[in-house]
């Protein structure tokens, strides 16, 4: 079970949590080709190490934050709240 | 060497007379080059080493596992086949496999241990009850078999199972593949090992990719290893949870996400359960081995992952609604349990050709239920590499599906039960 650090209510056992996939992706324009599109909806890095993620503190304050986590020993090293671009 | 070796049962009598058995296939040292690098000796990757070398004449291939054969998600299964999906294209590429399973154990002279106990889908809604009868029909003008049993054939089929109606999900009805069951996971692997290597495959584990070489109009040359280089013209792609990272290597993003899948098994009890059974509401599935554990699975963790051990919250869930369909087993000790990386992808359907490096194939994507797959993935997949064009079962399973839009999608059947 991850002990999760919410940035608004702090350490939080997994199961109060949705996991948000991956984050920093950015929704193209309209008129963006299809390869863009495609990259937005379907490709990931998925990567073995460090993770860049979103997590939503469901039934807590039910805000999305970011998340650095280890996707080899699931250590979490950094949450932080979503802020304005 | 074990490659003379046929298995019959004066081989067996021998045997038994004291005859020590040979090792079933040589434990290469990788040569400078070869025509085929298949990455990863999982069930796939070995099966497509031997139908390349059985089917297509192409013998100069080197099977290579940063771990040891059959180790990963080939080690780690449950074993349910089943060939029930519901899209035209899956169903075709799963009844393949079934096929080939119905006469594994001759094609390879070696017991894969293929056992059509039948496996049970279980309704709890109407809405279950809805899915299922769909795919019943489905199937059923797919040529395949499915069947719809009340609630009272299903308590026939399966007597430990609790039909009351008491419980928090009452079982409404089941559908029955009756064809559907289970095989023996490394057997499967030990027998493709044994039986490519007897043609020439070079079979080398502890041996990891480490980079993909490429020339300058971009087509594949050969592999980094850890244990050297090896040039070749052609690579298949056979690594499940790790995909991405091989895939990486070639400068490939993938549609494919890793999450770990845990399996647990019971302490050995008599025969118990006559069939699988499976439920994706209560999000948990069931068998027996022939050494009488019980064998468990349930759904994936909610967050990617390369730990293969899984978080113990899905554990606890798996375990509660196995209690609650067989309150029976309720005072069985749990001996192991593990996990297994699997990759997802967008629409549930496995990832089965080219890609956009010259040279370089992938069969991934199998998800939370490769193993049923496994032979016709590995024909299919050979027949894909040989050709250097899709085989027109994998056809459908391209990557570009997920440019052109052309998804297949499986969530109703793959989402949690496999």
């Amino acid at each position: 079970m991850l002990l999760i650090p919410c940035p608004w209510c702090g350490p939080r056992p997994e199961n109060e949590f949705r996991y948000g996939g991956q984050a920093g992706l950015t929704r193209p324009a309209a008129s963006a080709d299809d390869a863009t599109w495609s990259a937005y909806l379907y490709l990931r890095n998925n990567p073995k190490g460090r993770h860049q993620e979103r997590w939503r503190h469901q039934p807590g304050c039910g805000r999305f934050f970011n998340c650095e986590r280890d996707t080899v020993t699931d250590r979490i090293s950094n949450t932080s709240k979503i802020g304005p671009r | 060497m074990g490659d003379s070796t046929r298995f019959s049962f004066l081989s067996l009598l021998r045997h038994g007379a004291g005859k020590v058995w040979d090792r079933q296939w040589r434990d290469a040292h990788p040569k400078a080059s070869y025509g085929v690098v298949i990455v990863g000796a999982g069930g796939h990757g070995l099966a497509t080493a031997y139908y390349l070398a059985m089917e297509h004449g192409i013998r100069d291939i080197a099977v290579l596992d940063k771990g040891w054969l059959g180790g990963g998600n080939t080690g780690r299964n449950t074993t349910i086949i089943r060939s029930n999906y519901l899209q035209p294209e899956s169903a075709a590429l799963y009844e393949h496999a079934l096929k080939l399973w119905e006469t594994l154990s001759q094609t390879l002279n070696y017991n894969v241990m293929y056992s059509p106990r039948g496996v049970l889908m279980l309704a709890h809604t109407h809405h279950d009850e809805q899915v299922f009868k769909r795919h019943v029909h489905a199937n059923r003008l797919q040529g395949i078999d499915n069947e719809w049993l009340t609630l009272a054939q299903a308590k026939a089929f399966c007597p430990p199972l609790d039909v009351s109606p008491g419980v928090r999900y009452p079982v409404q009805g089941a559908a029955l593949q009756r064809r559907g069951g289970v095989a023996r996971h490394d057997a499967v692997a030990w027998g493709y090992a044994r039986a490519a290597s007897a043609m020439g495959v070079d079979i080398i584990q502890n041996c990891a990719v480490t980079g993909i070489s490429r020339g300058a109009d971009g087509a594949v040359t050969g592999v980094e290893t850890t244990k050297g280089p090896i040039a070749t013209g052609r690579i298949g792609v056979v690594t499940a949870g790790h995909t991405s990272v091989v895939m990486a290597m070639a400068g490939v993003r993938m549609p494919l996400e890793s999450f770990p899948l845990q399996a647990l098994v019971s302490e050995p009890v008599k025969p118990v359960l006559p069939c699988v059974v499976m439920s994706n509401t209560v999000h948990a599935y069931i068998s027996q081995s022939d050494k009488g554990e019980l064998v468990i699975g349930g759904g994936t963790d909610v967050y990617t992952s390369y730990s293969q051990a899984g978080g113990l919250p899905v554990t606890r869930e798996t375990l509660a609604a196995i209690c609650e369909l067989f309150p029976s087993f309720r005072r069985l000790k749990m001996l192991r349990n593990w996990g297994g990386i699997v990759d997802t992808t967008p629409d549930r359907s496995p990832i089965i050709g080219l890609t956009p490096v010259p040279g370089l194939f992938v069969n991934c994507g199998w998800g939370t239920g490769g193993f049923k797959a496994t032979p016709g993935s590995g024909q299919i997949f050979a027949a894909t590499l040989a050709r250097g064009e899709p085989h027109p079962i994998a056809a459908p399973f391209s990557l570009d599906r997920f440019l052109s839009g052309r998804m297949i999608n499986e969530e109703a059947a793959a989402a949690v039960a496999h």
